[in-house]
């Protein structure tokens, strides 16, 4: 167990080096004179452009540039960020909090129905059930969560008047700006400042901007759990000790819950890291609609201003995330089902 | 003919479950009528640029949709682009994006799997360590990365999209073939002296190739939903090309109309939506049929 978790931490650096010099040498694609060129802002200074390649040392070797690189990151230095206007560093942490709120309400939903859900479909299999949550899922599988988002938007927003998009409410937000002495942002995630500082109609405002965008993230992310959950209980229900159980008079409900949900979450774990996966591409796309500034948010708004330092910065903290999560989820694994030997 | 070769029975087989199965049914006809529209596209809609068939003709630049008319039956979007035009061209875009994407992520994820899985030793580790490295990255972060870098455009974000999914196919061949390679019947050519190659060929990747379907079939789909999506956002195609993500993109302005018709101009945003939808059902559908069709353990009850 001690020499695996030894092993996995060894590879996590490796991984980690890998995606950083990935990055970098997607970033290197970029002749000396176009990275340059960020610099410059006005025509009258591109003839100042050889001297920065110069001073900046941009047309020195791949890897003189990429050690140059590692170690401004982690002096802490990550570059500057157009979008925010302000060093990628300190950008991030006031965008994260936004998209953390939004995984916090959606990522329970998700796990909690989907297990629920799946489970009534394996246990009724073949059954209307089934049917009914197998096109669910499928339908839920080809919805593009910016479309989807889109049509909710139209409808809820549009039609009916409720839920606009955003973080907050305009006259909140211009509240918040004009007194900064009276509602401080403990976490930046509204929902739980509101209630730290006594502000319940912050809270509830919050909550109700995250209605539209918990729903689509659910729809969309859903399915996998749900169908994964679905095809466990089946190969549970499938096995001796499910029968030996029914033989020995216990009730389904004892069956089902008890004996078969328990071994059918392991798979669930299994796929728990491509969830992560799902609702990081999810939240993108959830973000950029509903006009929530966070990480995603970010992301695609400075992809559109070709903005190379933020897009490294977010994909190495993915990375980081990802490779953790999954480091984790094995370990747990082994908890979970001890027959599992890991080496 | 009493005696037919099994694989020809297996396969025979296989189709009477796919046709059986009502998702594929309807999968199949969706695919079938999507097909149609793209090989039948200059009869449907003629275009107007012969130069440049892919561009949506525009009378005008009000950037106000218009409703659909005896002219333009779906209606305008914003810069007056005909929705039918682009709704019948965007097929094209979308069996382009599939098909591309998917054909080079299966091309190097299976040759990748196959050499890694077959073989084993270090050629499988360097292979699967860098794997692992993609691995960390989601998709559409890695891809918008890599569209970044090279510059917008379609054919930009096809590169990137296959660039990023080979991933999947590697890990999923390496793992079947990890399987097949100790079975007595790859043992047995192996010791009548069939060559490495068609040992692979010939006896492991027809085994092994139903999940590298089913996935591929799916990512069909799902290929077209994240392409689009970058063409919403605006690193895809230009303004006024055929391509469904564009066109909602063109739409996000108008999701909600005047104060008293909020839903004035849905079908900017319905019409290339149901495309989309569609589509990917479309692949989704046969997908999960196919799983179904190849699921040894539903087989032959």
């Amino acid at each position: 167990m001690l020499a695996y978790v030894i092993r996995r931490f060894f590879l996590l650096f490796f991984v980690l080096f890998g995606v950083s010099v990935l990055l970098f040498g997607i970033l290197m694609t970029f002749s000396p004179e176009r990275r340059a060129a960020t610099y410059v802002s006005s025509p009258q200074q591109a003839k100042d452009i050889p001297r920065i390649i110069k001073k900046f040392g941009l047309d020195d070797p791949f890897y003189v540039q990429y050690v140059r690189w590692i170690k401004e990151l982690s002096k802490g230095n990550m570059g500057w960020s157009l979008v925010a206007s302000r060093p990628v560093g300190e950008a991030f942490w006031r965008y994260l909090p936004v998209t953390l709120e939004m995984n916090l309400f959606a990522a329970p939903i998700v796990i909690l129905f989907g297990i629920w859900l799946g489970t009534l479909a394996g246990i009724h299999r073949d059954t209307w059930i089934d049917h009914i949550t197998r096109i669910l899922a499928i339908v839920g599988w080809s919805l593009p969560t910016f479309l989807f988002a889109l049509v909710l938007l139209m409808i809820f927003y549009g039609h009916f008047q409720l839920f606009s998009p955003g973080v907050l409410s305009d006259h909140l937000s211009i509240f918040i700006i004009d007194n900064p002495d009276k509602f401080t942002p403990f976490t930046g995630m509204y929902t739980i400042d509101g209630i730290l500082n006594g502000r319940f109609d912050i809270t509830l405002d919050s909550l109700a901007h995250l209605i539209l965008p918990v729903m689509t993230y659910v729809i969309v992310v859903v399915a996998l759990n749900m169908r994964v959950m679905r095809s466990g209980i089946i190969e549970e229900l499938s096995k001796e000790y499910v029968t030996t159980a029914r033989a020995k008079g216990a009730d389904k409900k004892t069956v089902h819950i008890k004996h078969a949900r328990r071994n059918a979450l392991l798979p669930v774990v299994t796929v728990a890291g491509q969830l992560m996966a799902m609702s990081m591409e999810g939240s993108i796309a959830v973000e950029v609609v509903f006009n929530r500034h966070g990480i995603g948010w970010w992301l695609a708004e400075s992809a559109t201003q070709l903005d190379m330092p933020v897009l490294m910065c977010i994909c190495l903290f993915m990375g980081v995330v990802f490779v953790i999560t999954n480091l984790t989820l094995d370990i747990l694994y082994g908890y979970i089902d001890p027959r599992i030997r890991l080496t | 003919m009493s005696q037919r070769h099994p694989r020809l029975r297996e396969l025979k087989f296989t189709l009477y479950r796919i046709i059986r199965n009502p998702s594929a049914v309807i999968g199949f006809t969706l695919l079938l009528f999507f097909a149609g529209v793209a090989l039948f596209a200059p009869q449907i809609a003629p275009p107007k640029y012969t130069y440049n068939p892919y561009m949506m003709p525009h009378k005008g630049f009000s950037p106000t949709p218009k409703p659909p008319s005896d002219t333009n039956i779906f209606g305008t979007t914003s810069g007056q682009y005909d929705i039918f035009y682009g709704a019948v061209w965007g097929t094209r875009t979308a069996f382009k994006i599939g098909l591309f994407v998917v054909g080079i992520a299966v091309l190097v994820g299976v040759t990748l799997g196959a050499v890694s899985g077959y073989f084993g030793g270090i050629i499988d580790e360097i292979i699967m360590r860098i794997t692992d490295i993609m691995w960390a990255i989601p998709t559409l972060v890695l891809a918008m990365a890599i569209v970044v870098a090279f510059g917008r455009g379609l054919d930009k974000i096809m590169i990137a999209l296959a660039m990023v999914q080979w991933r999947w196919y590697v890990r999923v061949l390496r793992s079947e073939i990890l399987t097949l390679r100790d079975q007595d019947f790859v043992q047995a050519a192996k010791t009548m002296g069939v060559s490495d190659l068609k040992i692979i060929l010939r006896h492991i990747l027809p085994n092994a190739i139903y999940p590298i379907l089913i996935l591929a079939s799916m990512d069909m789909g799902s290929m077209v939903i994240t392409a689009s999506f970058m063409s919403f956002v605006g690193l895809g195609a230009p303004k006024g090309y055929s391509d469904w993500g564009q066109m909602v993109a063109l739409a996000r302005n108008y999701i909600v109309g005047p104060p008293d018709d909020p839903l004035k101009f849905w079908y900017t945003i319905v019409i290339p939506g149901a495309c989309i939808v569609l589509f990917v059902l479309a692949w989704n559908l046969i997908g999960d049929a196919l799983r179904d069709a190849f699921d040894p353990k539903l087989r032959r009850r």
